[in-house]
């Protein structure tokens, strides 16, 4: 895969990046440079605002200006619009680095007496080229001038406006209506457009989201699956798949666990920095304390850490660690803990991820949890949700950042469950915590199920949670009778002081 | 408004627009057939249907090419009658002489 990459990359095929996250990286850099690319889709999928960023993405990052032409929306609204995703035109405006024109398209008004062109599209667009020099140009959208003229002429029309385009050595975006009218009474996108881009927004459990597919691009590979995408007040993030998983680099630096006698069950250094750590157990077990006790170290370390929770407020997470002796609260203050809080189900878990994804590139942490995973589960099906948690990790592991997750299970499925399996061959280091019976009575127990590339205890251990933080003991079976009260402490205190002379730590 | 198979001057006398002068512009892009029938069409309407009393203005858009963003021309030839209003607008070589008619408010 990775040879095949860079062969096509000597191929130099010339594109234009659009700057849009993601978007290169399906194309493999970019649109066709110099070339028309249909960007097609049903209204409110967000044609305007890609083919926008297109153009900001051009003057802002590559110092290229930008041409838009709008047959839909007045030049005033279509700023205002925009406005609102944080571009600026009224800078790019005032600078000359853009040229906004609004042709009306009034089909009524005007009465048809023979043959004709649209040339006058052709002579207002160069002249709106000319003017800011651009290399950069958008129609939007291609329906509303279809809907003005008479279809026969408009096709070959439409024909004859690309290989203009191409003359005038411009990279154009053209958004068009999908639906299947189009394609076949127009026949338009089939045998012209370079690179056909499709935009959709579907409907699933009561989750709506972006899709993004390429159809066709000429000359180059694509990636050919729907990429779901996010427009926020930041502009267009679409999510590839990584495919540059092979190039993870792996540390052998360690960052502690926070739990004193976790790192010492951890080959005494704690986890791998850039590995993935995996958190189960059943409900009440203290899954999310133990998070939050690595969060609370890590960030006292001066790593930074992002704290994914799809369970709990951040503000009762605060509230419930003070009562096991950690304040949140000056971490938050100081920028190391920073908290993404959304409920599972307000979006499609491809969102959430690019939504974190996001915070990541902003924040750029060291650590990532995600308390708990099992609950984004819930949003499709299992295959999905999987593959988009590889994807993820991978991901975080190119980034080099400690990723932890929760898993919470049910009681009896712990051998046989699902989500489990499939997370846990893709997680460095496997704890489980779980409620066992000791002495007739139910006890907090933690045992590392698996841990690549470390020497790891195997016991199982007491897992305690204290008003001083977590603690983990080593567990007391009497063998001979029970033991109890002050005895039984007396004898645990013993095991202690001797599973601690074993591995060597006083 | 009443109409007739074979429009001519003596009917046409008949609507609002008699004896009003008649101000055209036609747009054309340099010498492309669709204009060159459409610059011989308007021609021949004028002469037959408003002589005398017409002022006819061609430009073409290539040597004027700002002209085409102040009157929002895409399609091309196109002929605007700019008076009597209201504003008439016209795309095609104009060889459809009933739809011209109409639009001049001729018949």
């Amino acid at each position: 895969m990775l040879t095949f990459n860079k062969k096509i990359a000597n191929l130099k095929f010339p594109k234009t990046p659009t700057g849009i996250q993601g978007l290169d990286v399906i194309t493999n850099g970019g649109i066709p440079k110099n070339r028309p690319t249909l960007l097609l889709g049903d209204t409110g999928c967000g044609k305007t605002i890609m083919a926008m960023e297109f153009l900001i993405n051009g003057i802002t990052s590559f110092d290229e200006p930008a041409v838009f032409l709008s047959f839909e929306e007045k030049t005033s609204e279509l700023e205002m619009n925009v406005r609102s995703l944080g571009f600026d035109l009224n800078k790019h405006l005032g600078n000359n680095k853009i040229y906004l024109e609004y042709m009306p398209i009034n089909r009524e008004a005007v009465r048809e007496t023979g043959k004709y062109d649209i040339e006058g599209l052709f002579v207002r667009l160069e002249q709106a080229i000319m003017k800011v020099k651009a290399k950069r140009v958008v129609l939007d959208s291609l329906d509303t001038l279809f809907y003005g003229f008479d279809y026969k002429i408009l096709r070959t029309e439409f024909k004859r406006l690309l290989s203009w385009l191409k003359d005038k050595n411009v990279t154009a975006i053209i958004t068009g209506e999908k639906g299947d009218a189009f394609h076949t009474r127009d026949g338009v996108q089939e045998y012209v457009a370079d690179c056909v881009i499709i935009l959709d927004n579907r409907v699933e459990n009561q989750v709506t989201t972006r899709r993004l597919r390429i159809v066709k691009y000429r000359g180059s590979i694509h990636g050919n699956n729907e990429y779901p995408f996010l427009i926020n007040e930041k502009g267009i993030t679409v999510l590839p798949i990584n495919n540059d998983a092979l190039q993870q680099k792996s540390s052998s630096k360690r960052i502690l666990s926070g739990i004193a006698d976790l790192d010492i069950m951890l080959d005494k250094k704690g986890f791998f920095i850039g590995s993935s750590v995996l958190i189960s157990g059943t409900a009440g077990t203290g899954k999310t304390s133990v998070a939050t006790t690595f969060a609370y170290s890590a960030c006292n370390n001066d790593y930074r850490c992002l704290f994914c929770a799809f369970e709990e407020a951040p503000n009762q997470i605060i509230r419930n660690m003070r009562s096991i002796g950690i304040a949140l609260e000056p971490i938050i203050k100081s920028g190391h803990l920073n908290f993404y809080y959304a409920r599972p189900t307000l979006q499609n878990l491809e969102l959430h991820f690019i939504a974190i994804k996001k915070m990541i590139n902003e924040l750029k942490p060291s650590v990532v949890i995600l308390d708990p995973i099992t609950n984004l589960m819930t949003e499709g099906p299992n295959s999905d949700v999987r593959s988009m948690l590889t994807r993820f990790v991978d991901y975080l592991k190119i980034e080099q950042i400690t990723v932890m997750f929760t898993a919470a299970i049910t009681v009896g499925s712990i051998e046989r469950n699902p989500s489990d399996e499939g997370i846990s061959s893709m997680v460095d280091t496997w704890m489980m915590v779980q409620d066992i019976e000791v002495d007739s009575k139910r006890t907090r127990s933690m045992c590392i199920m698996k841990s690549r590339g470390m020497l790891h205890s195997s016991e199982v251990h007491r897992f305690n949670i204290t008003k001083k933080g977590i603690n983990l003991l080593p567990i007391v079976i009497p063998k001979s009778k029970l033991l109890s009260g002050a005895k039984r402490t007396e004898k645990e205190h013993q095991n202690l002081s001797t599973s601690r002379e074993s591995i060597g730590i006083k | 408004m009443s109409k007739k198979v074979f429009p001519n001057v003596n009917l046409a006398k008949a609507d609002l627009t008699v004896g009003q002068r008649y101000i055209l512009q036609l747009f054309v892009t340099g010498v492309s057939p669709n204009s060159m029938r459409a610059i011989i069409n308007i021609k021949l309407i004028c002469e037959k249907y408003l002589q005398g009393r017409y002022e006819l203005e061609i430009i073409d858009i290539y040597q004027q090419p700002s002209i085409a963003l102040k009157e929002e021309i895409i399609a091309v030839p196109i002929l605007i009658k700019k008076f009597p209003l209201p504003e008439v607008r016209m795309i095609g070589d104009l060889s459809d002489i009933d739809m011209v008619l109409e639009g001049l408010h001729l018949i």
